[in-house]
């Protein structure tokens, strides 16, 4: 009979939550990773216009960023130029520039590669259309102008 | 038997751990990237003449370098530039001089259907502001969506994002996104 009784008055042992704190780490560690901030550091201030029939840019890896605006550092005047990567460029600059993005991608990738033009909203469009010129003769048809999504106020 | 060190506590630890993960949470805004994607035309051949195109079917649009409108030849303002396009790109049945001309096709899905021969062509001075030329691509890119919308709400019931892609491109072959930027000139300073 008291064989299956339970001995004493003992209280039911808590669930450990030791290994909670490793878990949520885990996740923790998870996010600081994958949010990878792959952001150049910006020599130009852009401000993108606003537009409601946008796409979602595809394929991160698959794009090179040109980056149009008035420098950061106000020693450099206001004149509009042009960033490629990580440093000013001209329109000049832009077939080497592309060349090398290319370079840089698998030969398969190469014909997805497409070209993000991140332009401030003031920017006159000369510079632009200098830009898609020298795009369109070195063969670097897909682009796109980068712009945020505008909502519709109803 | 000896006596048992105390446990550390270490249930807190799951909440500082969770107070880290939700600001890196909130506060790595994975920001993503959208824009207006567009492919641009091969370099023109000088040896090949442009195609002739009706001036009727043309829907010339031109932005100055103090962002106003000309389209065919009258002033006209950004808020009316969509409704002016899908104007201009709806077949008028019967022929209107006053419009583009049209074609009657049969396309698969959608039956015998009038498709418009209309062009919109774009063409902005090196002074226009970016962010005008962005409004404009706007408002004609939001016009060929409502115009599918617009179709394949009749034909199918549903919204263009909705169906499917061989329906998709019936309605694409219908009314074909036909934005052209003129080739850019040399006129006067920046």
């Amino acid at each position: 009979m008291s064989r299956f009784k339970k001995k004493g008055g003992k209280d039911t042992p808590g669930i450990s939550t030791a290994s909670l704190p490793d878990i949520i780490f885990m996740l923790l560690f998870f996010f600081m990773v994958t949010t990878v901030m792959r952001e150049t550091e910006l020599l130009v201030k852009v401000s993108s216009p606003s537009a409601k029939e946008v796409q979602k840019l595809e394929k991160k890896s698959l794009v090179s960023f040109i980056y149009v605006g008035e420098p950061v550092v106000s020693k450099l005047g206001t004149n509009t130029r042009i960033q490629l990567n990580d440093a000013f460029g001209t329109v000049d600059a832009i077939p080497e520039f592309i060349a090398k993005e290319r370079e840089a991608r698998d030969e398969a990738d190469r014909k997805f590669l497409t070209t993000s033009l991140k332009v401030d909203k003031s920017t006159k469009m000369g510079i632009v259309t200098d830009i898609k010129q020298k795009l369109r003769r070195v063969g670097a048809f897909k682009i796109n102008y980068s712009v945020t999504e505008e909502y519709d106020k109803k | 038997m000896a006596a048992k060190t105390p446990e550390l506590n270490a249930s807190s630890m799951a909440d500082i751990a969770f107070l880290l993960l939700i600001f890196f949470l909130v506060t790595t805004t994975m920001d993503v990237d959208t824009g207006i994607g567009r492919k641009l035309p091969p370099p023109p051949d000088p040896s090949v003449k442009p195609p002739d195109v009706k001036d009727r079917n043309v829907m010339n649009v031109l932005v100055n370098k103090s962002d106003r409108l000309l389209i065919n030849g009258r002033p006209g303002d950004l808020s009316t530039l969509k409704d002016d396009a899908i104007e201009f790109m709806t077949p008028h049945v019967p022929d209107d001089p006053n419009y583009p001309e049209f074609n009657e096709e049969t396309i698969d899905l959608l039956g015998t259907i009038y498709t418009s021969k209309g062009i919109i062509s774009l063409k902005n001075d090196r002074g226009t502001s970016y962010a005008m030329y962005i409004a404009v691509q706007d408002k004609l890119a939001l016009a060929f969506t409502e115009m599918k919308d617009v179709l394949s709400m009749k034909k199918f019931g549903k919204k263009y994002a909705d169906i499917d892609e061989d329906q998709k491109k019936a309605i694409n072959e219908a009314i074909p996104t036909r934005v052209s930027e003129a080739e850019p000139e040399d006129i006067g300073n920046k």
